[in-house]
């Protein structure tokens, strides 16, 4: 067990932190109750590599059933993925002994979207904040609760809130308690579940301001998980376009909105709503929905929804290109 | 993009008066509505925007006259739909409006279509109910309705049943049923907040598309600015169970004259530009069953003055169709 660790040692801001190499996740999917045989896989997630750097975040858009919460359930330990590495400050997560991964376990913690069930409604908050602390840390009791004081102050409540139950909370406030529970072991990285998307619009602000002081503050990593464009601008410093459990597009932030390149981001931002009712945009309908993971299209699986598919597209699958410095793109047009 | 406003037809289909919709419960009386007041023209989109718990549902359910009674009560107002009050008519009467004058899509699609009947099925009954056309062209029509909300092969997907379709197909079915009966107004309690943005998109363009061929009248009741943006004519900005903003759209962009709207505005991210710091509203509502006696909004106002707090501001005009309820105003 480790002792307390009050100060995280620093990293430089930029410092790769997490990286992932060509992960995949394939969903068997079976036939028959006795003798059941493997007639297919959902690929769930079919390759996809990106870093998470200290003090950046990472976005990751797409559609539902694009593979984003699969990633981030690799990223938890929760799934194992089928192929492909997870390494953390250079080592390689899975093949590593069982202190590494409880190590890694603690360093990479989660907010998820909804605080009305990630909190348990029978503890008190103060046991909940200190739960992670209790299982990872040889502390006492008090140590525990000194931490948890501070955990509450970082995140906006105060100490009377320590010995109440989540129900006496608003959901703005329990996102609060989620996050401090997340901070408490002093992670390196945090995956963000839609964390504003469950909560009212004047909250939202609030807990996306709060999550880029934390950040500030403790040089942590997010991975953002988001469908809504525009929180993605604001809160990250890369975004990865997901569709079909594929990146099609990853780039600094700026780059990606100010000069979106592949079709389906193209189409994705004239879809997105607009902030203004003069602003002009491109009217890009996408026809139909997305395709099946178990049964995806041959060639680029973008191509019969795509409007600038060529016929190559269909038979060829496209390489990932780096079209400027960090800004790759998965397209035959380019 | 929202339309322009020369294409807005003058006549009057749905006007609000002073509509109060209260609830008795054991905390005390909530004041769920409390004195809005609306009017909503041929063809035209109004969009009511505030957060939960503001009232725009309960001004929906008021609307439809679907409020629980007991608890509930419409206390006060009317609701004059196609020149007709409908506050004070019976539960058989309103039976007969209910579908065929008003019309409501709510959000999730999964509890407004019933599991145990294919889509088909169901297009029909509406068309049975409200329309007095012969028996065999009934199925004709429905499969008509679902072929205008672009249901792509109409005639084998009627026989589905709600759990074999997608989200963004469930929601277009019951636009299906909605359009079925011609109603004049139609209310769209945040139809797409569960479909995916493409989806989205598709969705409101074909509500969009509706429109313009029938002429029908659209409530959008949404938290969304980007919905308002896109969608609606005018708005209407919910706070604390009254209208605290009401304009054109373009009057509340590019305008607002209200502390709520403003920092509403100011705390949502941005598509378009990058944005340094969103500025956040401290605080959160006031309960709706112990409102303060002056502005509800006051201790989250950053311009706040001691009027405030002691009676609450009429709407007060600020442009021609632009009102707010402010005392900086005055």
């Amino acid at each position: 067990m480790t002792t307390v660790e009050e100060v995280p040692q620093y990293t430089e801001p930029g410092t790769v932190i997490l990286e992932a190499r060509d992960l995949k996740k394939y969903f068997p999917v079976t036939k028959g109750l006795l003798i059941s045989k493997v007639t297919g896989h959902i690929k769930a997630v079919d390759g996809i590599s990106f870093e998470l750097r200290a003090g950046e975040t990472l976005g990751i858009v797409g559609e539902s059933g694009c593979g984003k919460s699969t990633t981030a359930k690799m990223m938890l330990m929760l799934e194992e993925p089928t192929e492909g590495n997870i390494l953390f400050e250079g080592q390689d997560v899975h093949s590593s002994s069982s202190s590494v991964r409880k190590a890694y376990r603690s360093s990479v913690q989660a907010v998820f979207q909804d605080p009305w069930s990630s909190l348990n409604p029978r503890m008190r908050v103060k046991d909940i904040i200190a739960e992670p602390m209790v299982i990872n840390w040889n502390i006492t009791r008090a140590e525990q609760q000194q931490r948890v004081m501070k955990l509450l102050n970082d995140v906006g409540l105060n100490e009377y809130h320590s010995n109440l139950f989540p129900h006496e909370f608003s959901g703005g406030q329990r996102q609060r308690l989620a996050i401090a529970r997340a901070l408490a072991l002093n992670p390196r990285v945090i995956v963000l579940d839609e964390p504003v998307s469950a909560l009212d619009v004047s909250i939202r602000a609030q807990i996306m301001n709060l999550l880029k002081d934390l950040q500030a503050e403790y040089n942590v990593a997010y991975m953002l998980i988001a469908h809504d464009l525009a929180t993605v601008r604001y809160m990250c410093t890369w975004v990865a376009v997901m569709y079909l459990g594929q990146v099609v597009e990853l780039s600094p932030v700026h780059d990606l909105y100010v000069n979106p390149s592949h079709p389906y981001t193209k189409a994705l931002m004239s879809a997105a709503l607009p902030s203004h009712p003069d602003m002009e945009q491109e009217e890009i309908i996408l026809q139909g929905e997305v395709p099946s993971p178990l049964n995806p299209p041959s060639g680029c699986y973008f191509h019969p929804r795509c409007p600038a598919a060529m016929d190559r597209c269909a038979v060829d699958k496209p390489e990932s290109k780096e079209i400027s410095p960090g800004h790759t793109l998965t397209c035959h047009l380019f | 993009m929202a339309t322009t406003d020369t294409r807005i037809n003058t006549e009057v289909v749905l006007k609000v008066d002073d509509l109060r919709t209260h609830f008795t419960t054991r905390w005390g009386t909530v004041k769920a509505v409390d004195g809005i007041s609306f009017d909503l023209r041929r063809g035209e989109t109004l969009g009511i925007v505030g957060e939960s718990g503001c009232g725009k549902s309960v001004t929906m359910l008021s609307l439809m006259r679907l409020i629980p009674i007991p608890p509930g009560e419409i206390v006060s107002g009317s609701i004059v739909l196609d020149g007709e009050d409908i506050v004070p008519i019976s539960e058989s009467e309103m039976a007969q409006i209910r579908g065929s004058k008003i019309a409501l899509i709510i959000q999730d699609p999964m509890t407004s279509l019933n599991p145990v009947f294919s889509i088909g099925n169901q297009v029909e009954e509406a068309i049975k109910i409200h329309q007095d056309i012969p028996k065999r062209t009934v199925m004709e029509k429905a499969l008509e309705m679902l072929r205008k909300v672009n249901i792509p092969a109409a005639e084998t997907r009627a026989k589905d049943y709600p759990h074999q379709m997608s989200g963004g197909m469930r929601q277009r079915v019951v636009g299906a049923i909605v359009i079925s009966c011609q109603p004049q107004v139609l209310i769209a309690d945040e139809p797409t907040t569960s479909l995916d943005v493409t989806i989205q998109a598709q969705y409101l363009k074909l509500l969009k598309d509706i429109q313009k061929e029938s002429d029908l009248s659209i409530i959008f009741i949404t938290h969304d600015f980007g919905i308002v943006a896109k969608m609606c004519d005018r708005v209407a900005v919910m706070y604390a169970g009254r209208i605290v903003e009401h304009g054109s759209v373009r009057d509340i962009f590019n305008n607002p004259s209200h502390p709520y709207t403003e920092a509403l505005l100011a705390s949502v991210p941005k598509m378009d530009r990058d944005v340094d710091r969103l500025f956040s509203i401290e605080g959160q509502p006031p309960p709706l069953h112990d409102l303060p006696v002056g502005c509800a909004f006051a201790d989250r106002c950053p311009v706040v003055m001691d009027k405030c707090r002691e009676q609450y501001p009429d709407s007060m005009t600020v442009s021609d169709g632009h009102i707010a309820s402010c005392w900086r105003i005055e």
